[in-house]
């Protein structure tokens, strides 16, 4: 077994003054894709803000390769090597695509501005349509264009670690197929492991090695896609009769 | 009556490159922070005071005028540090009131360190005024002008061209999406309290040796300058200077055409009429931030 990279013990959290998360237990391995599913309210993004500092712990501890990154603030989490694209994906209406891409590399910038220059190209070489698109405002674009651009923001960063909140929301299939495909990808040349939420189950299973069921903020069950799809609560309450896993 | 148009657009001008500084400063602090600086003036008036200051020290002017600039620039960290940035997250109209706090305070500071006589600043270049287009412009006039045109230049480079600059954009656009790369707001909001101080400095510098400069002058200075950023929309910094140069003209022709006493009262109507009829400000600007 791989040692775990991010390791999450006994995590409480709250948003605003409700709290959300009740003791949540967690790791992640490098190179793997982990899909969070669950329920709406289950506390699936809170999980993945909790982990990028938006909401701070209230209890627990979260590791980075054994580094307590425990209290950090979000802009200090990103450095240290984890990246969040956010629900609802948090473009900046009045910036350009490559001006989102450069700041994605904001926090190496000031040392390796020509590093991140260059970096430029890595998000445009998964989804070339940035490249089109280069000139264009974020609020201009469609809302899987934005979401390219959430990721490929998400990835300038050069995390170890990926956090993708509901990728697929609003997008057609084509889309979604393209970013899992680009997601396999980088777990597979650079070894990025990316912890993902979603609520199209079907998608999440498919893509991911190892899947964790969240029900009001906790982790009810975890386990292979395959192992998930043997127990037979999950079939019923996520996928409908009939499914199969695809491939 | 005609005759006097140049003169007055002259001297509108003049003042309304001031103006567009003070504004400018107004909307950078306000893009960022969503706060509504009413210490924006007073950053003028310390500029203005602490370089006379300086030059009565024989000190070079332009290494007073410099001096100066970087005290206010730090006195705007300060006021960000001190003042506003322990009360971030309340209510913006509580963050407004602790900005009119600051500036009485100043004001009062200003009156014990300098007492209520006026300062003189000598022209940059002295010389005989300029004649142009029929009307008569003052040397220092030039120098307010161009120093403006070329502070708001470079401000605008430095935010359309370089990615620190997208950054502080970035911020007023959307702050949490910033700390999600690594940009810290509240580092962003320290800057643009520091660079309007600068922006605020420079304005009152340039225009003593022409108005002279006094304890109080922050207030009228502050309120023309905000004034024109919200006929700018408050959130557009390019509007925001051409409501400078508006303010500028208007204050001008007032004086002018009507009776002199009367400009300012008249810029406050132009004021509620631009409140009353387009709450976005009549150049169409950016969306106000939700309070």
């Amino acid at each position: 077994m791989t040692a775990s990279l991010l390791q999450v013990s006994g995590l409480v959290a709250r948003r605003g003054s409700v709290e959300v998360l009740h003791g949540i237990d967690l790791e992640a391995r490098p190179g793997e894709i982990l899909a969070i599913i669950g329920p709406n309210g289950a506390g699936k993004s809170t999980l993945l803000g909790a982990i990028a500092g938006v909401y701070p712990a209230r209890a627990g501890r979260i590791t980075l390769a054994g580094r307590p990154i425990t209290g950090l603030p979000a802009e200090a989490v990103v450095r240290l090597g984890i990246s969040l694209v956010p629900e609802r994906r948090q473009v900046w209406s009045g910036l350009t695509v490559r001006e989102h891409l450069l700041l994605g590399g904001y926090h190496r910038y000031w040392r390796h501005r020509s590093e991140v220059r260059a970096d430029v190209a890595l998000p445009q070489g998964i989804f070339p349509r940035l490249l089109d698109l280069d000139r264009r405002l974020g609020g201009s674009l469609s809302g899987g264009e934005q979401q390219m651009l959430a990721i490929g923001r998400g990835l300038m960063a050069r995390p170890r670690i990926l956090l993708l909140d509901e990728p697929s929301l609003g997008l057609g299939p084509l889309i979604v197929r393209e970013i899992v495909h680009a997601l396999d990808r980088l777990r597979r040349a650079e070894g990025l492991t990316v912890i993902l939420v979603e609520q199209n189950v079907k998608a999440a299973m498919a893509t991911a090695d190892r899947v964790a069921v969240m029900e009001r903020g906790r982790i009810v069950l975890r386990g292979t896609p395959a192992e998930l799809l043997a127990h037979p609560g999950i079939k019923a309450a996520y996928l409908g009769k009939g499914y199969e896993i695809a491939g | 009556m005609l005759a006097l148009l140049p003169q007055l657009l002259l001297t509108g001008i003049t003042i309304g490159s001031i103006y567009a500084l003070i504004a400018l400063g107004f909307v950078l602090i306000y893009g960022v922070t969503g706060i509504l600086n009413f210490a924006q003036g007073e950053f003028s008036m310390l500029g203005a005071l602490v370089c006379a200051t300086l030059l009565a020290w024989h000190l070079p002017l332009a290494t007073a005028a410099l001096i100066s600039v970087a005290a206010t620039c730090v006195l705007g960290a300060l006021t960000e540090r001190l003042a506003v940035e322990p009360a971030f997250g309340a209510h913006p109209l509580t963050l407004i009131i602790i900005t009119f706090g600051v500036s009485m305070a100043l004001r009062g500071l200003a009156l014990m360190l300098w007492g209520a006589d006026p300062y003189a600043l000598p022209e940059f270049t002295p010389g005989p005024p300029l004649v142009l287009l029929g009307g008569v412009l003052v040397r220092q006039a030039v120098w307010a002008i161009g120093l403006s045109v070329a502070v708001v230049g470079a401000l605008f480079t430095f935010f359309v061209r370089t990615v620190p600059g997208a950054a502080v954009r970035a911020c007023a656009d959307n702050a949490f999406a910033c700390r999600l790369v690594g940009i810290s707001p509240r580092r962003v909001s320290l800057a643009a309290f520091t660079l309007s101080a600068a922006l605020g400095a420079v304005a009152g510098i340039v225009i003593t040796p022409i108005t002279g400069a006094t304890y109080d002058m922050g207030l009228g200075l502050g309120l023309k300058g905000f004034v024109a950023a919200v006929i700018g929309g408050l959130g557009n910094a390019p509007a925001a200077v051409v409501g400078g140069y508006l303010v500028g003209i208007i204050e001008s022709l007032a004086t002018g055409y009507l009776v002199p006493g009367y400009a300012g009262a008249i810029t406050f109507l132009v004021l509620l009429a631009v409140l009353f009829l387009q709450r976005e400000g009549v150049l169409h600007g950016a969306q106000r931030r939700q309070a």
